[in-house]
Formats: C-alpha cells, sequence, structure tokens
C-alpha cells in the first residue's frame, strides 16, 4: 500500500539512472522469486497486484490525508468507451488489447517531430507516484496513486515552436483489439487537448502506471494523461498522437454535445451540466450508506491552477 | 409453461392460486437479487458504485414490470385465453413497488435527503421532472387498483387507468434522456414500448372500421 511507502519525495528506493526499461525488464525476475516467496509466504505480498512492479518515487506533495481507492475499484469502474459503454465493460473487454509493442506520433509546432518507440519516449523519465483525485462528470470521484512523470517534461523533448498554443492528444482506435468502437457512440478516434501552459502545469501528468504496477489496459495502457483539476473525461487514455496546434484543437465529448461538455472540462461545483448538479459527488468506495461531500473548485487544486484561467469567464468556458 | 398454465386452470382456482403466489415471489426477486448483492452471497457484490447499481436496477425493473403489465392484453388475444388478466393488477404493483423503491433510493441513498439538492434536481433536470411526473401519474393507478374501487369508478376506472399509457411513454422517455451518450437500451425501450402501444392501436382500428 502506497501509504507504508517511505513519504519523503527524495528518498529514491533505487537511483535514477538504473530507471531504464531494460532494468525495469530485469527487475521482473526479482518480482517472479518475491512472487514465489509469496506462495510460501501467504499473506506476505498478497495484498499487492500481481504482475512485475515498477520503480519509482513517491511524490509526497500530493494526496496527503486521501485514501486512495482500491485496486479493485480503480480497474473495475471505468468510462472507456473503445471497450463498451458500461462502466464494467473495459475491464472485462479490454484483455485482447496490446499495450506493446506500442510507438507515439508527434506531429505539428515543434522541431522534433515523428515517429517514436514507446521505449524511446519513456526512458529519460524517472518515474514518481502522485496521489491524485480524480473527479468524473458523471459527478463521482476516486483517488488513485498514479505512476508515471510530468506531462511537461515529455513536451519539452520535442522543442515545440512559439507556434504551439495548443496540444493535442489522440486515443488508438483498433477495431479487432476495441471492441467499443464497432458502436459510433463518440466520433472515433477520441480526441482531446490542452492550451500549452495547461498541460505545461506542473500537475499535468503522465501515467504510465497505478499501484505500483503498469497501467491496466482498461485504465489507459500503456500510457494516458492525468489531469486532476479537470473532469476525467479530459485525462485521455491509451495515447498514440501528440500534436502541437495553433488553434484549438477539437475534442470528443465537446464535439459530441457541445452544450454539455466544453473544452476547458474544469471541476467547477458552480457551473452544473444541463442533466445533473456538478456541486457535490460520490466517493466510489464509501458505500451503499456514503453520502456525497462537495466537490471542490478546480478539484481542490484552485492553489495550483487558477491563476492559469484568471480573468476569464469559467461559466462560459466551462 | 403453457400447458402447465392450461391445466392448471383446467384443475380450477387453487392451482390458479399457487400459480399466483409462485409469480409474486418471481416479481421479488430482483429485489432479492439486490440484497444478496448487498450481502455479498456467492461473491456477488454491488460494483464500486453501489449507490448507482441499485438506483439503476430498480428503475430498470419498474420500467420492466411496466412492460409486462403492458404485454398482459396482447398475450390473452394471441393465446385466446383470459388467465393472463389475472396477473394484470400484480404486475402493475410490482411496477408501482419499483419505482417507489427507486424514488427512495435516490431520496435517501443518492441524495442523502438533501432537500435543497433534490428541489433543485427535480426544478432543473429535465430527466428528473419528467421521472417525478410518470411516478406521480403511477400514485392514482396504485390507489384504485382495489376490487372496492374498481367496483366504485365502474367505467370510469378503465379511463384512469388508460394513463399508464403516459407513464410507460415517459419513464422511457426519462431514461433516453438520462443516457450520456449510448441511447441503445433506452431505444430498445421505446421499439417495446411501440410495440405494445402500437398493438392496442391497431385492434381498436379494426374494431371500429373493419
Ligand atoms: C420518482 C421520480 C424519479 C426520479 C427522481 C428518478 C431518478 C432517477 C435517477 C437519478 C436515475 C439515474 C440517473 C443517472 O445515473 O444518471 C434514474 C434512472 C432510471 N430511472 Fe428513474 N426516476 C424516477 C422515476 C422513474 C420511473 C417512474 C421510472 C420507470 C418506471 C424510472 C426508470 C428509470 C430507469 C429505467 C433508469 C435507468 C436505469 C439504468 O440506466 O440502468 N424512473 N432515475
Amino acid at each position: 500500500m502506497p501509504t507504508t511507502r517511505p513519504r519523503s519525495g527524495h528518498s529514491a528506493r533505487i537511483a535514477s539512472s538504473e530507471l531504464t526499461p531494460q532494468s525495469v525488464w530485469l527487475r521482473r525476475r526479482e518480482f517472479v522469486l518475491a512472487g514465489l516467496a509469496a506462495g510460501l509466504l501467504p499473506g506476505v505480498l498478497r495484498a499487492a497486484p500481481d504482475g512485475a512492479g515498477l520503480s519509482y518515487t513517491r511524490n509526497a506533495r500530493y494526496g496527503a490525508g486521501e485514501t486512495p481507492n482500491s485496486y479493485e475499484d480503480i480497474t473495475t469502474y471505468n468510462n472507456f468507451y473503445e471497450f463498451g459503454t458500461g462502466k464494467e465493460d473495459p475491464a472485462r473487454r479490454a484483455g485482447r488489447f496490446r499495450p506493446a509493442p506500442w510507438s507515439l506520433r508527434i506531429e505539428g509546432e515543434a522541431d522534433r517531430t515523428g515517429v517514436f518507440a514507446l521505449e524511446d519516449i519513456l526512458r529519460p523519465h524517472p518515474l514518481e507516484e502522485r496521489v491524485y483525485r480524480l473527479r468524473c462528470v458523471e459527478a463521482w470521484s476516486m483517488v488513485v496513486p498514479w505512476v508515471g512523470f510530468p506531462l511537461a517534461d515529455l513536451l519539452r523533448r520535442f522543442a515545440p515552436t512559439s507556434r504551439a498554443k495548443y496540444v493535442a492528444f489522440t486515443t488508438a482506435a483498433i477495431p479487432e483489439q476495441m471492441p467499443g468502437l464497432a458502436y459510433r457512440v463518440l466520433d472515433w478516434p477520441y480526441v482531446e487537448g490542452l492550451r500549452i501552459d495547461e498541460a505545461m502545469h506542473p500537475l499535468a501528468f503522465v501515467a504510465t502506471g497505478l499501484y505500483g504496477q503498469p497501467l491496466p489496459n482498461q485504465n489507459g495502457a500503456p500510457l494516458r494523461l492525468v489531469l486532476p483539476w479537470k473532469y476525467g473525461f479530459k485525462s485521455i487514455k491509451s495515447i498514440v498522437a501528440i500534436r502541437f496546434t495553433a488553434t484549438q484543437p477539437p475534442t470528443s465529448w465537446n464535439r459530441a454535445a457541445p452544450r454539455e461538455y466544453g473544452f476547458y472540462a474544469n471541476v467547477n461545483p458552480a457551473v452544473d451540466h444541463p442533466r445533473w448538479s456538478q456541486a457535490r459527488e460520490r466517493r466510489i468506495g464509501a458505500g451503499v450508506f456514503g453520502a456525497r461531500r462537495p466537490t471542490l473548485a478546480f478539484n481542490g487544486y484552485a492553489e495550483e491552477v487558477a491563476s492559469l484561467y484568471a480573468g476569464m469567464d469559467l461559466r462560459r468556458h466551462f | 409453461m403453457r400447458e402447465w398454465t392450461c391445466a392448471a386452470i383446467s384443475e380450477g382456482r387453487h392451482r390458479l392460486r399457487l400459480l399466483k403466489a409462485a409469480v409474486f415471489l418471481a416479481c421479488l426477486a430482483p429485489l432479492a437479487a439486490l440484497f444478496a448483492r448487498g450481502l455479498g452471497v456467492g461473491g456477488a457484490t454491488l460494483g464500486a458504485n453501489p449507490v448507482e447499481f441499485v438506483l439503476h436496477a430498480l428503475g430498470k425493473w419498474g420500467l420492466n414490470f411496466l412492460l409486462l403489465t403492458l404485454a398482459v392484453s396482447p398475450l390473452r388475444a394471441i393465446i385466446g385465453r383470459a388467465w393472463p388478466l389475472g396477473f394484470r393488477r400484480m404486475l402493475g404493483l410490482f411496477a408501482f413497488f419499483y419505482a417507489t423503491l427507486h424514488l427512495l433510493c435516490w431520496l435517501v441513498l443518492d441524495q442523502g435527503l438533501y432537500l435543497q439538492g433534490i428541489a433543485a434536481d427535480i426544478a432543473k433536470r429535465p430527466f428528473i421532472t419528467i421521472g417525478v411526473l410518470a411516478y406521480l401519474l403511477l400514485v392514482p393507478l396504485a390507489v384504485t387498483s382495489t376490487d372496492r374501487m374498481l367496483r366504485r369508478l365502474g367505467r370510469r376506472w378503465k379511463t384512469l387507468h388508460r394513463l399508464v399509457y403516459a407513464v410507460v411513454l415517459l419513464g422511457v422517455w426519462h431514461y433516453y434522456w438520462l443516457v450520456k451518450a449510448d441511447v441503445r437500451e433506452p431505444l430498445f425501450y421505446l421499439a417495446m414500448t411501440l410495440l405494445l402501444l402500437g398493438w392496442r392501436v391497431r385492434t381498436r382500428l379494426r374494431r371500429t372500421c373493419p
């Protein structure tokens, strides 16, 4: 459990120089041994999900006082329409999805564009764990211990030009592996976008894992965004392309229902979705008798991000 | 089932009463299933968002029972026997029962009896306004479902109970409006409703202009 890990952000578990995909791969063997040991010593390592763990440090700046949701809840209650529109569909139907090998297409207003293998994308980035609140536009919320790295660190490597005012992201659309694509509930592929200053904000995060494990398919493997001050649909999953643009890119839910979903989609208890109130939210894991709790402006991250929107009418730019 | 049922009727009221008791218990099965999940029977659960699970299950069963109620008359006409009529009131009351639990689930478990939020939702969310309207129209039907009321209202009883057509249409509309994007299931319910109501229109037309 993350709460038992060292709390200081500086106490790296292993040196960052070791944090290459290869060393992660090598460490797999240790985990196999650990798994064997767990079999012999019941109860010792059973609590953690199976599989090869990631190497990362814990960033203690985020998530203080929050109890993360269970791995089970985080990985079985998902909105990922490429695998179906039911909340349990992604967990049930993402088994055929193959997050490796994977490549990322970098395009648009940047000096370094092209197609990059995922290993090359990830190699320079030391992984950290951040416990973030996640607020869905459907008025429920979770707390998730993500593993990943700041989005800004990734974007800077491509040297965006001064014309890059926005960043657009695209999700994979592979019909043989993503059964939900058969139904055109949204205009596939799923696309999202951010203003460049939003994308460069230190809170904006690229997740490659959760609970110390590589991301499960249903949570957006092999890499996804996590933007904790925005409604969940902005945190695009299974990214295949990043494009730097001079103009505001289209976003999937805005295209589907412009009155209901804006480009910014910042968590805002004062601006209701036309069909439901955003004033209060249901925390997943609180049980049948768990009460709703008040939703906070920018999902409680106002201190960090409110200045991004200074002078903007957030009722109009919802 | 059909042969067995026909036999039951020919054997008299006793068998019919037994059958009614069995159907009654079967109508409670969806509720029992929710309790079983809530208690974790056989490892089943209500999922990560149990309030939503229960709310949706109860709403869905309210609608299912409305459609089952509407299916009684066509069934009678198709098989040419009267026995289905004996189940119509029970099915209708179960529609009311599940709709009531659905409403209570929303008021108590979902909204936590937070009156300000409840009032705002009813006033501002069209899908909730329509749900409430559907429910309010269902109340007089439940209240007048007794034999005494049937006798007292006479011909007017039948007219009053035609309100169920409006209730089911509002219920489907409520469902259609609340889904975010995937309207396939609400449209399926709409198709079923139109089929059942269309059958009535057709028989009416046949009767008036043969
Ligand atoms: C009494 C007033 C009613 C209220 C306040 C109400 C409220 C709600 C709410 C809040 C939801 C969930 C919406 C969401 O998750 O976004 C819902 C779902 C639903 N309700 Fe109602 N409702 C009412 C009456 C009815 C009636 C009379 C019916 C039909 C008999 C009905 C059938 C449904 C159905 C089928 C669903 C969707 C279930 C699903 O998605 O699986 N509701 N209702």
